[in-house]
């Protein structure tokens, strides 16, 4: 086996019994998290929407379950799953539109089980989950008629995105909805930045199960990536260090 | 029954793809190309289906009182062009690409210019703080370090490379680390069947 290869595996491993072992210790752990205000303004959002009966759209991005940028496509499942259940009693079911025709199946099905969760079966339409379009731009030029037509209250653009993010993030500041938007990629990030007026920064886009109270994993999992985050640090001090006593040596 | 066996499979088979990657000797390996080419497969299949939801959604906007019918009504009209197209000439159906969808595409990134300049001078009426004025005030420096001047030399072109290969490559190296553990702990939450994107409680 070469050395990359065994590297990656150690710490798949590593990690999985850190979860594991974390959330083993259940209540023995504290809920504490920096506040992101964000999170704070999107359930106020879901329950501003629920009041008036008003729409939530979950854009999801346009990246394949196959593509190796598939955790983003699947955090957004998971954001849309979580806060699907809390929005699932609004007068008009949530939507969800998807770039990627495998990922528009998921979006319906996490909705289905949403729907199913909170009571409110007969509210489900198989057409809450949308496939708008197969190539990023095409998907973003699709979804723009959703944001400006079907009644929405609150945009979450999460997921995998380019650039073409923009065209989403202005249109849902133009019709004045409450938008939060989370991606993986850099440069969307910034161009996120710039035009989205609650934007996640990093790795916050994973981070919503936690903050929304998804569940304990989602807990766990943060607490998790902080260690193996301040262990990653630690070992590139000691590199530094190292290189540097090397070169004075 | 689909409760106990939708995620013991999803369990199952990521396990079989995640040792296969780690372990290319093994026969593991050989069953890991396999359910890869079977997902290949499965999502050209989830495309057609993923047509169809498109044309009931467009059909039912021309069909409703909802806006926008008219641009329903042309996509499904294009959609059905394409697709008799498709199946009677490839040649017919590249030139269909380049000569629609290519300028089409090129045109929507043109636009994105023109709306990521609104939205830097949109920043700081919704965001007007410190970090909002570094970010507008290095656009800025790398944009007129990437102009090309007239008869002077460009003073920002020494910064630029500056701020890109130093600050931003640390900057970005270091949201890519933070990326990187959350796109493992989401595989690691799908693996344990915490998080279920396949449906289910």
């Amino acid at each position: 086996m070469q050395i990359p290869a065994l590297a990656g595996l150690i710490l798949v491993l590593f990690s999985f019994v850190l979860l594991i072992g974390l959330s083993m210790l259940k209540d023995r752990i504290k809920t504490s998290f920096r506040d992101i205000p964000a999170f704070g303004k999107f359930r106020r959002a879901l329950g501003t929407a629920v009041e008036d009966g008003s729409r939530i759209h979950f854009a999801l991005g346009s990246v394949s379950p196959i593509d190796s940028r598939t955790a983003a496509s699947f955090a957004s499942l998971s954001t849309l799953r979580h806060s699907a259940e809390l929005s699932a009693a609004s007068d008009k079911a949530p939507l969800a539109t998807s770039g990627d025709a495998a990922l528009a199946i998921l979006s319906q099905d996490s909705l289905k089980t949403a729907h199913h969760i909170a009571g409110a079966d007969q509210q489900y339409r198989s057409t809450s989950g949308r496939l708008m379009g197969v190539t990023p731009f095409s998907y973003a030029a699709g979804t723009l008629s959703t944001i400006y037509d079907e009644g929405i209250s609150a945009n979450v653009i999460a997921g995998g995105f380019g650039v073409e993010v923009g065209l989403l993030s202005d249109a849902a500041e133009r019709t004045r909805s409450f938008t939060l938007a989370a991606t993986d990629s850099i440069p969307a990030q910034a161009v996120l930045y710039a035009s989205a007026s609650e934007p996640l920064i990093g790795e916050e886009l994973y981070a919503a199960g936690a903050y929304l109270k998804a569940g304990r994993t989602h807990l766990v999992s943060l607490y998790a990536q902080d260690i193996l985050r301040w262990l990653i640090i630690i070992l590139l001090l000691i590199g530094a260090g190292m290189k540097l006593l090397a070169g004075l040596l | 029954m689909t409760k106990f066996f939708a995620p013991a499979i999803a369990i199952a088979v990521g396990l079989l793809v995640l040792l296969g990657y780690f372990l290319p000797n093994s026969s593991l390996a050989g069953i890991r190309v396999i359910i890869v080419q079977w997902a290949v497969i499965l999502a050209g299949v989830a495309f057609f289906v993923g047509v169809i939801n498109l044309l009931t959604v467009h059909i039912k906007k021309i069909s409703g009182k909802g806006k926008g019918k008219v641009y329903s009504l042309l996509l499904v009209f294009s959609l059905l062009i394409t697709l008799v197209v498709g199946l009677f000439s490839s040649s017919a159906l590249n030139t269909i690409f380049n000569a629609v969808i290519l300028p089409v595409e090129s045109s929507l990134l043109a636009i994105m210019a023109v709306t990521l300049i609104y939205a830097g001078i949109r920043l700081l009426r919704h965001r007007n703080d410190l970090m909002a004025v570094i970010f507008l005030f290095t656009a800025l420096i790398v944009m007129l370090g990437s102009a090309p001047l007239p008869f002077i030399e460009n003073p920002f072109m020494g910064i630029r490379p500056w701020i890109v290969s130093v600050l931003a490559t640390s900057g970005a190296r270091g949201i890519l680390l933070g990326v990187a553990l959350g796109t493992l702990f989401t595989g690691l939450r799908i693996l344990i069947g915490a998080d279920r994107p396949y449906g289910g409680k």
